[in-house]
């Protein structure tokens, strides 16, 4: 599958990155999920191109890694923005108001209460149930750094923080 | 040598999430403006969350001085107090050495095993860990004891798993150490799902050394080959912290091959999960290792004959195996002096929600809810009135204050509904609406569903539907039947627990709190002021003193009045967000 010409050393990079991947799990038996864990950490995603990589080097259907992206929350068959807010839904910040800390977050970035992706690709918004640190609910988690203890204002004036700053890490 | 002074942060998950990381950032640069010799560390969690970020000062000639609520703006004041004028801070104070303070009670009322390292030891330094007896427990076993001895020294200790399902641990090395196999697993369940529990993560963060001794003594007593940590993704310190340990516990040759010159190997592996809280249970975390999808199977066969590969397998919940370094250490007859007839040693709970002193309380078993929950907690924030307790997550159940003296062990929850579950308490007031917790539940468990089985996959849904009408307002009187009847082809039907307890939440409501349901259906009402659906919201024009605030923050501008005279709320625009009720700091909000 050769790209077109001038990406090719976009994908080229990422295949090698692949396959160093791919080496290193070799030898483990049954590691497909590491695998699939590091190659979305370097690529921010799993597309089908990189799946139907992953099949064939790992003796699996692409099928069979798909049933297994799809089982797990933590696939994302989607590119993601540059900042991933993760905002708690677990028992605790659910009895301290997650819903509307969600209501604030979503609203701030002009997206719906599902959560997704910003149109300039900077934000990218998830619900998860528990980061574990309940005491200091409600949290959300930007980059996976935790911002607890929040109400609306104060959650919103977080996610501008990270507007203002043009170029900041990218989480994992 | 004169002992340096040393300043200590809290950073666990929980230090950095209140904003430990700066406070840390400002103390470096105080000590650096002021040219002042002294340490600078970090530790794990002590468990006093509610007044992280937590820092200590230890100061020759003056006791150890523990500093609550700790904002990077406080630090300059604090360094020259302590440290520059040897004078405690008293704002700031939260426990002194060895002195009476108001929140002494949390440290005070509870008995530490498991915890009793967290947020003391630098989790990352094994010498810290060695240095108070760490890995004697292993040098002990390996040595001295024949792996038989190892596990009746558990089995007499009568320490019984923390994951859940509190099966007996020694039994349970003793099903999977006569198990045939060619490889033996053990492992390590730290996935930690239930939503509300961090004790594992607190552990795993703050004495990650005990966990792993802990696992390697069981691997030696089973005759385990290899070594798992399923550990969840969402996890990232402790993956770091638990990676670490391994490295410096393989260094000093309590991990590896020939293991202290006994002969006897071990490696072990961190896998992290990717999300998925079925992966909890047994079967289901052995598939997710093998690389497939995390779904249950029907069990018979057993882990203990046919786990990881099809090779016999131990799998043991992560406080479990802290407590084990402990008894093997100081012996099974002073655990098993701890707790109740049938319920040995201690347990951790996470108190949150409502509480006062919300964080992390081991308490010995038979220990009541109400010690736990006002003696530890300190009772419920604001002077509210207790409403309930949830205990044991999406498994579990809400116990009402009637219920208080309840204690807490293996026996006497199950007999008021609820279970000792992984050990999330999570405490609510009046404001909490009792239907509402439940839907939360169900939602979740509808949401983790693997899907395998019908009755868990399409059942938890149709309960689901229910609760939400019945918040809507929408509710039918048959509902409250139709509940309890699905409540128990669930319980029947499902495959593994998580359909098998899903219902609980449910179950535990309608008995102690069914009027909360009938004034939904009946009345369509919500007697906490919370179902959107069922209230309006009103200003007391006795009280409202018009400050502006709530007309400033409304959204929709349904909010008007004259700054001094009281407002009023435009319920045709109102669309029930809340903030004006949150933010009147008169009480002048209120809902119908
Ligand atoms: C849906 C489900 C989720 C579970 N999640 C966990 C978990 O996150 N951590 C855990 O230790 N046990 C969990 N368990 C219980 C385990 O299946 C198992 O009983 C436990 O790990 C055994 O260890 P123990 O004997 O030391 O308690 C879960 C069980 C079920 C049914
Ligand atoms: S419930 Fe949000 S951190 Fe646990």
């Amino acid at each position: 599958m050769a790209g077109k010409a001038g990406k090719v050393t976009d994908e080229e990079k990422q295949r090698i990155a692949l396959d160093r991947v791919l080496k290193k799990y070799s030898k483990q038996k049954g590691a497909l999920i590491p695998v699939l864990q590091e190659a979305q950490e370097g690529l921010g995603y799993l597309s089908e191109e990189t799946l139907g990589y992953i099949a064939r080097n790992t003796g699996r259907t692409l099928a069979q890694v798909y049933g297994v992206v799809t089982f797990y929350t933590q696939f994302r068959l989607e590119p993601i923005g540059r900042h991933l807010v993760r905002i708690c839904h677990g028992t605790a910040c659910h009895v301290g108001g997650a819903e509307d800390i969600d209501a604030a977050v979503c609203g701030h970035l002009d997206l719906d209460q599902e959560g997704g992706t910003t149109p300039d690709m900077e934000f990218t918004v998830e619900k998860v149930v528990c980061v574990g640190a309940c005491s200091l609910a409600p949290i959300i988690l930007v980059d996976n750094v935790a911002h607890g203890r929040l109400d609306s204002e104060k959650a919103r004036k977080v996610i501008r923080e990270y507007q203002k700053r043009k170029q900041g890490a990218r989480g994992s | 040598m004169k002992k340096k002074d040393k300043v200590v942060v809290g950073l666990a998950t929980c230090g950095i999430a209140a904003g430990g990381v700066e406070v840390m950032d400002e103390i470096a640069r105080e000590l650096k403006k002021r040219r002042l010799d002294v340490e600078l560390d970090e530790t794990g969690c002590i468990g006093c969350c509610f007044a992280e970020v937590l820092v200590d000062f230890e100061k020759e000639g003056m006791p150890r001085v523990t500093y609550g609520d700790v904002r990077p703006e406080d630090v300059p004041a604090l360094v020259e107090s302590h440290l520059v004028n040897g004078k405690i801070l008293k704002e700031k104070v939260l426990l002194i050495e060895g002195r009476k303070t108001t929140e002494a009670d949390f440290l005070k009322k509870q008995t530490r095993i498991v915890l009793g390292n967290c947020g003391i030891l630098d989790p990352e330094d094994i010498e810290d860990y060695m240095g108070i007896g760490g890995y004697e427990g292993l040098r002990k076993a390996l040595s001295g004891m024949t792996p038989e001895q190892v596990r009746k020294e558990v089995l007499d200790s009568g320490l019984r798993g923390r994951g859940g399902a509190g099966f007996p641990t020694g039994a349970k090395w003793n099903f999977c150490a006569r198990a045939e196999g060619e490889d033996k697993y053990i492992v390590c369940n730290a996935d930690e799902g239930d939503p509300g529990a961090f004790m594992d993560r607190s552990v795993l963060e703050g004495d990650p050394h005990a966990v792993l001794e802990g696992m390697i003594i069981a691997g030696y007593a089973i005759g385990a080959t290899h070594g798992y940590i399923y550990c969840r993704a969402e996890y990232p310190l402790a993956v770091k912290r638990l990676k670490m340990a391994i490295r410096d516990a393989t260094g000093k040759g309590f991990l590896g091959s020939d293991i202290l010159g006994s002969g006897y190997s071990l490696d072990i592996i961190i896998k992290e999960g990717a999300g998925a809280f079925v992966c909890g249970e047994e079967t289901a975390l052995i598939a997710s290792i093998e690389g497939v999808r995390g779904m249950p199977r029907p069990r018979p066969p057993f882990p203990a004959n046919k786990g990881i590969w099809g090779m016999p397998t131990n799998i043991n919940n992560v406080e479990t195996l802290a407590n084990v370094p402990w008894i093997i250490r100081e012996g099974a007859g002073k655990f098993a002096r701890l707790g109740t007839k049938g319920s040995k040693g201690t347990k951790v709970f996470c108190l949150t929600g409502k509480v006062r002193r919300g964080g992390l309380a081991e308490v010995a078993m038979g220990t009541t809810l109400r010690e736990v929950i006002f003696g530890v907690g300190g009772g419920i924030k604001n002077d509210r009135p207790f409403k309930a307790v949830q205990i044991g997550g999406p498994s579990g159940g809400c116990l009402p204050a009637e219920l208080l003296d309840t204690p807490v062990d293996y026996d006497s929850l199950p007999a008021a509904g609820a279970i000792m579950g992984s050990g999330g308490m999570v405490i609510v007031d009046d404001t909490t609406c009792m239907v509402d917790l439940a839907k939360y539940f169900l939602t979740f468990t509808q949401m983790e569903s693997c899907g395998k089985c019908t009755p868990c996959r399409i059942g938890t849904k149709r309960m689901l539907e229910i609760l939400t009408r019945i918040c809507e307002g929408k509710g039918e009187p048959e509902d409250i039947e139709r509940l309890e009847k699905l409540a128990v082809d669930i319980k029947d039907g499902s495959l593994c627990a998580l359909g098998g307890t899903a219902p609980n939440p449910v179950l535990t409501t309608l008995r102690y709190f069914k009027d909360e349901y009938e004034a939904h259906i009946f009345d369509k009402r919500c007697p906490a002021g919370l179902c959107s659906e069922l209230v309006t919201f009103h200003i007391d024009p006795e009280k409202c003193n018009g400050c502006t605030v709530c007309a400033r923050n409304c959204p929709t501008g349904a909010i008007t009045g004259e700054k001094k005279e009281p407002h009023g709320i435009d319920q045709e625009k109102c669309i029930k967000c809340r903030e004006c009720l949150r933010r009147c700091r008169f009480d002048a909000v209120y809902t119908v």
